[in-house]
């Protein structure tokens, strides 16, 4: 389900042009400035929304990507390390996200700590192709993924805050 | 207290006791497992192997059974289905397997077949590649643990499907996909679509009640971006379906049935025996296999799918005699290379709105989703700029 939310902070992510895969070595360039326009405009709109939520960077030839995200529970911040490839594929199929330090917490994960995205995601991309890139697949995968899992998580006791954690082992 | 000095030999005493070990571990295992068979025999006696497959040939089954070990078939994917996959195949005596899977065994996966709760830790393809040894030395095998679609390993990938037959250099006869996402299924037709390679695509639902296999000859029927992906109906109500707090279920029975109608179909095709099936499905809610075949479609997102076509057409023309696939649907392809979609599902307008077309399928088939044919607002695109990557990915760094 994409809330109202989440398709309007979509809809102001702007749109990519280039079609080209990492495997395109003429193009994928020019795709990879496109994927950077576009996420340095997402963070900025989340700063100005007060809803700052992650960091992404690449390696030089932009295949692949890691950096973090981060959460905020009654007014306690929980950091998670992400990570993902570049398929050969992309962009007409969206790489797997994958939070490591998550894996094996909950049953919304595939091995590997790769996140299990709604049905949604899937015919929403495929339709979207090429023009979605890397900040939407932040925004309608990742995002709602957090916001439903982390709490969760932290309810369950499988998370806990860092400060907390050093209290409790003192 | 012992010494650093003594504790250092005790380490070296239980190395070699190790090692003796180990020696005498694989001493038995040789001496349980068969030496190899150079002739396959259609000799009943309790100690050939190969006299029930050969036995196919006396009953007029199979005009040649031997001519299996000829034929080299790569299994991407050795979870649930390509397991089995592998050891129905080695069973059979197929002459080689490549094997390819990044991922390990794991106790989760001891609801499936073939892997044993101590291989767990074991590289999936490793662990296959030992007990399929023991069953039946004379296949050759090749395994690669890792995956295939991230670009360098994409490459070896490719290299393999095309030089890794049995007489090396020679291409693969037939590729199987047994993997469990979209992505290293795009990947596979992408390699397959470029290398003009054969291969049937096979899965199982996340529900885990239902499957199906497709075989894929570039240029001839459908690939894998040539419509959206072709799934069974379910004929369970989305609504009832409770997704929350899981991401898949699945069914030895079913995987099992889905290595069955896979292999029996690559049986079918490298034996040259019985119908081919192009496209066959499983539904296990109400025992329906439903079949078609679909044309490959002119307006295929890959280039190399339409490339290949076009080399299809040639050949047939050439050969006027040839038997044509017998096609029962095309499906129409919405071109969709602008639209903007942002679907929800909001409202039942707004649904309807955002769906294309299901084309006309057989009863039992349909597709996984619709990519809707009328253009919608077009959002705003990323500007022109002056700047390089580098400024870009420093300025990413600086927010
Ligand atoms: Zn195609």
């Amino acid at each position: 389900m994409t809330d109202e939310a989440t398709r309007r902070t979509v809809s102001q992510i702007p749109l990519l042009k280039t079609h080209a895969g990492p495997r395109d070595r003429a193009l994928w360039p020019q795709r990879l400035k496109e994927e950077y326009q576009a996420l340095i405009r997402f963070v900025e709109q989340n700063k100005a929304a007060d809803n700052d939520w992650f960091r992404l960077e690449s390696n030089a030839d932009g295949t692949r990507w890691t950096g973090t995200c981060w959460f905020i529970h009654e007014l306690l911040r929980y950091e998670f390390h992400l990570e993902f490839d570049i398929p050969v594929t992309y962009p007409d199929t969206a790489p797997e996200v994958a939070v490591p330090e998550l894996d094996g917490k909950t049953s919304k994960m595939y091995r590997g700590g790769k996140i299990c995205l709604t049905e949604h995601f899937a015919p929403l991309w495929a339709r979207n192709a090429p023009r979605f890139g890397l900040a939407h697949l932040m925004a309608l995968g990742l995002g709602p993924w957090l916001a439903v899992e982390v709490p969760d998580l932290i309810s369950k006791g499988l998370v806990v805050h860092k400060e907390r954690q050093r209290e409790a082992s003192e | 207290m012992a010494t650093v000095e003594e504790l250092k030999l005790r380490i070296r005493e239980l190395e070699n006791e190790l090692i003796k070990c180990k020696q005498k571990q694989c001493a038995v295992e040789d001496a349980l497992q068969r030496p190899k068979i150079d002739i396959m025999s259609a000799e009943v006696v309790d100690s050939n192997p190969y006299s029930r497959l050969m036995a196919l040939k006396r009953m007029g089954i199979v005009d040649d059974y031997e001519k299996i070990r000829t034929f080299t078939v790569a299994v991407v994917g050795v979870g649930g289905v390509g397991s089995v996959t592998a050891e129905m195949l080695t069973r059979c005596g197929i002459g080689k397997l490549l094997l390819f899977d990044y991922d390990k065994v794991e106790l989760a996966n001891m609801n499936r077949l073939f892997f044993q709760p101590h291989q767990a830790g074991l590289s999936k393809v490793e662990a296959a590649e030992h007990t399929l040894r023991n069953i039946n030395p004379d296949v050759s095998f090749e395994t690669h643990n890792y995956n295939i679609t991230t670009m360098e390993n994409f490459t070896h990938f490719m290299d393999r499907i095309s030089h890794g037959g049995l007489e090396e250099g020679k291409p693969v006869d037939l590729v199987l996909s047994c993997v469990d996402n979209f992505e290293a299924r795009m990947a596979i037709n992408t390699a397959c679509n470029e290398l003009g390679q054969i291969w049937v695509e096979s899965g199982v639902s996340e529900n885990a009640v239902s499957g199906h296999i497709q075989l894929i000859n570039p240029g001839e029927t459908a690939c894998f971006a040539c419509a959206p992906p072709l799934v069974v109906a379910a004929n369970i109500d989305e609504k009832t379906l409770k997704r929350e707090g899981v991401c898949a279920a699945s069914l030895p029975t079913t995987m099992g049935v889905v290595a069955g109608i896979l292999v029996q179909n690559v049986l079918k095709y490298l034996l040259k025996f019985g119908t081919v099936s192009y496209y066959l499905g499983y539904n296990a809610m109400q025992d329906f296999f439903p079949t078609m075949a679909m044309k490959a479609n002119p307006q295929c997102n890959d280039r190399y799918c339409r490339k290949q076509q076009e080399e299809y057409k040639k050949k047939v023309a050439e050969q006027p005699k040839v038997e044509v696939v017998k096609v029962e649907e095309e499906v129409v392809h919405e071109d969709n290379e602008w639209g903007i979609e942002l679907v929800s599902e909001v409202t039942e307008a707004e649904l309807q709105a955002a769906t294309g077309t299901v084309p006309d399928l057989p009863e039992g088939i349909t597709v996984a989703y619709t990519i809707p044919a009328e253009v919608k607002e077009s959002g705003e695109t990323v500007e022109e700029t002056e700047q390089s990557l580098e400024d870009l990915m420093a300025q990413m760094r600086k927010l």
